[in-house]
């Protein structure tokens, strides 16, 4: 089958393809006014020039060829289909636990095809453990597929699916789930199965990469050891996030699914524990528990599923001019929550203030949480704090926003009574609110 | 040993790289600076072979992986940030650099590509933190002309370098990197294999080095130039020499390598007569450890008092062999050593065909030991004093080399020594393995730019030294030397700048510059803008021209100072006309009987007097105005 249609040439470059019959993987003979070159066709993957032909020489590398109507494209060679054997799966160890790899779409295992360039996925237990070898000492490993899209284009309604398909493999009896996800948005689902999978009695962990599994680089191999031994071994049953602890391919941290979040836009430790602690670390293929606070794992405990959120739940970030108008907007879109997002302590401007008391007059629960990230919001210092609470604002103490909302959402996809969900929003239940707020590094300063 | 380079049939093709100079490395921001001091930040890695769905995987790269190697990067922040530490994806390609190579290739009538694709190819010996070294080709299939014959030039590339290796620990499982060279824009430039004698590749060499200084764009000094040699003999077999740095050396090289093949040959043609093949050599290692309990070795003793191992094995009918010399101070037990210090990760290894004795080994031990394996009087050992786990690999590998000669020149990749001869580096790559760095957009070269950069073109060495004959007065020699020197460039701009004579430049730029590497004089320690300054002070009358090699030195040896400072060191400072006004005074005392007599004519001789005190600290010229108007 052609495969030159959904190969990203268009205009003459596409028109010639066609005329010559080259398919991708072809080899190919493209002579210009002065120069010929030969290689494999190679798909066009980047937006740019409709004239440009890419061609992988013998030399492997690729080049451009701007193809002109004097230039001429020839078949010379029909393309081979590459051949990869994926390598048998090891024998399983019986006495190994059994976890089952779920995978959303990030591609925590893949590999190259260099003959045209194109990433593949490897989600097979026989790929992973080609790519991964070392998984065969750590567990005896199930996979799933349970999506293959960007993270950023998953919602409320995925993480539904999801804690549902955890819960059934979790009925199964396994000893511990795995969630390989892309790492933009994975910090809202760990929170989202956090609220939705409660009385756990083994660990769910969500892991994924910083540096794509192509790359001899990868940190995927690293942080999926270290998720795969945690979800099969560690003492504690919550839902969690595994990832480098620093920049190094040294150690693992376990972060709490609700205290967790992507600090920066491409290191290795992007996530960072956040008015928290990361609960264990793995390394050495040994999972060290980190604090004694923590639920146990115990296979007799009977998960409780509550896998539902609202889609009419919004994020207002304020700043300063911030215009009401915002607020007021989704109040008539007939939104049910709105977590605020405010400077500070907790605090909006004063000229917010009638949108927000028309909104909770209407029914829409407000929340808010301090876009400091850092630290714990305390409304009494401040008139403006004392003022939004007299409006009723919902306080959310340490969390931070984007936990606070994917809360909200939960919150208001178990109930439609506002004070019964004021009342959910305030409870702890998956270590989103801590009483105490520590300093992040230890202190020693001043000291002689 | 005189070879005749056309019976054995030699060949060689050249790569070129050299280090661009255009301000800031090929896919990030960060200055193209090293640094010496202790590293600001290290960090741990380790890189997978990566699957391939064509299945191969680098030999060499999957056996450290599985050894468990480990790679630790230093860095400073001064020299990389996170685009080098791959904690961020790279910027858009340096578009001067680009440009840099554009006009090389041109000036060697090579055909650019339409569009540029970064290319990400496979290397996991750490030397790259992402895994691959990110490369792309810029022009195609032209030529240079080198005396008569015609080079046909295969390729010219732009490159990243490579981070550079600092050492290794823990027995040699973690590799030392420093990432401050990682992502220094290189110029890749390749000819046809259509070389075919030492010299002719070093003239090859030298014409390249020339017009890619001629961009004006490349950077000067011991590492921003590495020649790579592909040598091959018909009989023997194709070895790729990475890592020539100085162009003087390539003659030496190449004739060493064609030695290196001619000497293997016949090794393998002893062997075939004496019966000994592939299977007569076994990989049976016998523990001798307790022979060497109480040596006076120092090596071994090391390893005993760790409580290692001393490991050996036979190689029948090696005896006379493994000591044969194969390149200056080169044998083939030297073979069998780099084949174990890579792979087992030892020091070196010891064999029967060298004199143990220089190592406190005794006659003793070496009977015991050749009981121990078995030895007959035709037969080498080899043994190796170091973890049980290293020492397995070593005689390992050293019995694979052994095998190899048995049937001919195993291919491989070499890096050359200083002194021209080769050691083993790894085994030769496959297939490059290369697929596109898909976080780099394509870049397109516009007719525009070709026609650019085509009427800006650098003026072509031959029209340049005729130029710089007329219009500077140099001697044909002289101008020669200019245009072959790494400090050709500065020249003109030098001769502006600071209006000394361009006679004084261009000897300082060639001669002198040569003759002070002679000395040992670190000529990279001295910027371009210094040696300006330098010239700079001449001009103005603060620096005798005498001095002008002194300063050079001075600041060679005290990095981050200036002109002035060197001056002052040195005690070279000027007189200026009052500190003139007292010298003239005491020689025109001390010769008053003289002046008394001759008046003006005294001049000569108060010259002179006056310049023997004052030589090189004064102007001539100075000296004679103020003498003139005392006399007066």
């Amino acid at each position: 089958m052609s495969q030159i249609e959904n190969s990203g040439y268009k205009g003459e470059a596409l028109r010639q393809l066609k005329l010559a019959d080259c398919d991708i993987g072809d080899i190919i003979r493209v002579t210009s006014k002065s120069k010929v070159y030969e290689g494999i066709l190679i798909p066009r993957a980047e937006l740019g020039e409709g004239t440009i032909v890419i061609v992988k020489m013998k030399s492997g590398y690729n080049v451009g060829i701007n193809v002109t109507k004097e230039v001429k494209v020839e078949k010379i060679g029909k393309g081979t289909k590459p051949a990869f054997a994926s390598p048998s799966i090891p024998k399983q160890n019986p006495a190994l636990p059994h976890v089952v790899i779920m995978s959303t779409g990030g591609t925590i295992a893949s590999r190259v095809d260099y003959r045209t360039g194109a990433v593949r996925s490897a989600i097979s237990a026989s790929d992973l453990y080609g790519v991964v070898p070392e998984l065969a000492d750590v567990a005896r490993v199930d996979t799933e597929i349970v999506y293959s899209i960007y993270s950023e284009n998953l919602t409320q309604k995925n993480w539904t699916e999801l804690a549902q398909k955890v819960a059934e493999r979790i009925e199964q009896g396994v000893d511990g789930i795995v969630i390989a996800h892309g790492t933009d948005t994975m910090a809202y689902t760990s929170a989202a199965l956090s609220f939705a999978l409660q009385n756990l009695p083994v660990p769910v962990i969500v892991v994924g990469a910083q540096r794509s599994s192509d790359r001899p680089s990868s940190d995927a191999a690293t942080n999926l050891i270290g998720a795969v031994k945690a979800a099969g071994e560690a003492p504690f049953a919550e839902v969690c996030l595994v990832m480098h602890e620093s920049v190094s391919d040294i150690a693992t941290v376990v972060h709490r699914g609700t205290k967790v979040r992507k600090c920066h836009t491409s290191r290795r430790d992007t996530f960072k524990s956040i008015n928290g602690f990361p609960i264990a670390k793995v390394k050495n293929l040994q999972v060290t528990m980190e604090t004694d606070q923590y639920q146990r794992r115990d296979p007799k405990k009977k998960l409780v599923l509550k896998p539902n959120f609202s889609e009419k739940v919004a994020l207002v970030k304020f700043y300063p001019g911030l215009d009401p108008a915002v607020i007021d907007f989704y109040v008539e879109k007939g939104f049910k929550g709105i977590l605020l997002e405010g400077s500070g302590l907790g605090h909006v401007s004063k000229f917010c203030f009638d949108s927000i008391k028309n909104a909770v007059a209407k029914g829409v629960l407000v929340a808010l949480a301090s876009q400091c990230i850092w630290g714990r919001v305390n409304m009494n210092v401040y008139d403006t704090g004392r003022d939004l609470l007299s409006f009723g604002v919902v306080p959310l103490d340490d969390m931070f926003p984007e936990t606070g909302l994917v809360k909200l959402m939960w919150v208001l996809g178990q109930t439609s009574d506002v004070e019964e969900a004021k009342k959910l929003l305030k409870t702890n239940i998956a270590g989103e609110f801590s009483s105490r707020t520590l300093p992040q590094d230890k202190i020693v300063e001043g000291a002689q | 040993m005189t070879i005749d380079y056309a019976k054995v049939g030699l060949k060689v093709g050249l790569e070129i790289h050299q280090q661009l100079n255009v301000g800031s490395k090929l896919f990030c921001s960060c200055p193209p600076e090293l640094f010496k001091e202790d590293p600001e930040i290290t960090f741990l890695r380790r890189l997978r072979p990566t699957q391939s769905e064509l299945g191969q995987i680098d030999p060499a790269a999957y056996f450290e992986f599985q050894k468990g190697v480990k790679i630790l990067y230093e860095a400073n922040r001064k020299s990389s940030c996170l685009v080098e530490m791959d904690e961020e994806p790279p910027h858009p390609i340096n578009l001067d650099a680009v440009q840099v190579v554009l006009t090389a290739s041109l000036m060697m009538n090579m055909q650019p590509v339409d569009e540029v694709h970064v290319m990400r190819k496979t290397v996991i010996d750490g030397s790259n933190t992402t895994g691959f070294q990110r490369t792309c080709i810029i022009a195609l299939d032209g030529w240079i002309k080198v005396g008569e014959k015609i080079i046909p030039m295969q390729a010219s590339s732009l490159e990243e370098d490579a981070a550079r290796k600092t050492g290794t620990q823990d027995e040699g499982k973690t590799i030392r990197y420093r990432i401050d060279r990682l992502g220094i824009p290189l110029i890749e430039v390749a000819t046809a294999p259509v070389i075919y004698s030492p010299m002719e590749a070093q003239e090859v060499a030298f014409a390249i080095g020339r017009i890619l200084r001629d961009t004006g764009k490349v950077m000067r000094g011991l590492g921003t130039i590495r020649q790579d040699l592909n040598v091959s003999l018909p009989n023997g077999a194709l070895i790729e020499i990475k890592g020539v740095q100085e162009l003087e050396l390539i003659s030496t090289v190449v004739d060493y390598e064609v030695q290196r093949q001619l000497g293997l040959i016949a090794i393998k043609e002893d062997l075939a007569k004496c019966g000994v093949n592939h299977e007569s050599l076994k990989s049976d290692f016998v523990d001798v450890t307790d022979i060497f309990k109480e040596t006076k070795s120092k090596v071994i003793r090391k390893a005993v008092d760790k409580k290692q191992k001393v490991l050996a094995v036979k190689l029948q009918g090696f005896a006379g062999l493994t000591g044969r010399e194969l390149m200056p101070n080169f044998r083939l037990g030297s073979e069998l050593s780099d084949r174990a210090k890579f792979w087992g990760r030892v020091g070196g290894i010891f064999h029967t065909d060298e004199v143990l004795a220089n190592y406190s080994i005794t006659a003793e031990e070496v009977e015991a030991l050749r009981k121990a394996v078995g030895a007959a009087e035709t037969d080498a050992v080899v043994f190796v004093a170091d973890t049980a786990e290293n020492t397995q690999d070593a005689l390992k590998a050293v019995v694979e080399r052994a095998q190899e000669a048995c049937t001919g020149i195993p291919a491989e990749t070499r890096t050359a020594k200083d002194d021209g001869t080769t050691r083993y580096m790894r085994p030769r790559p496959g297939a490059a393995r290369m697929y596109p760095e898909t976080d780099i957009p394509p870049q397109m070269i516009t007719d525009e730019l070709v026609h650019k950069v085509m009427s800006n073109l650098p003026e072509p060495a031959e029209k340049k030294l005729a130029r710089l004959v007329k219009q500077y007065g140099l001697n044909e020699k002289l101008g020669k030397q200019l245009i072959d020197s790494e400090y050709g460039s500065l020249f003109e701009v030098t001769v502006k700048e600071s209006g000394v004579a361009a006679s004084t430049v261009a000897a300082f730029l060639t001669e002198t510059t040569k003759a002070l590497k002679r000395e040992g004089i670190q000529l990279d320690n001295v910027s371009d803008e210094q040696i300006k300054s330098i010239f700079k002070a001449v001009g103005s009358g603060e620096l005798a021209k005498e001095a002008i090699a002194d300063v050079f030195s001075w600041l060679s040896k005290n990095e981050g100072k200036t002109v002035q400072d060197a001056i002052g060191a040195l005690g070279l400072k000027m007189f200026t006309e009052a500190d003139l006004a007292p010298v003239i005074d005491r020689v025109i005392a001390a010769n008053k009987a003289q002046v008394d007599k001759l008046g003006k004519n005294a001049f000569g001789m108060l010259m002179g007097a006056a310049m023997k005190e004052v030589r090189g600290k004064a102007n001539p010229e100075l000296v004679g105005k103020l003498l003139r108007e005392r006399l007066k």
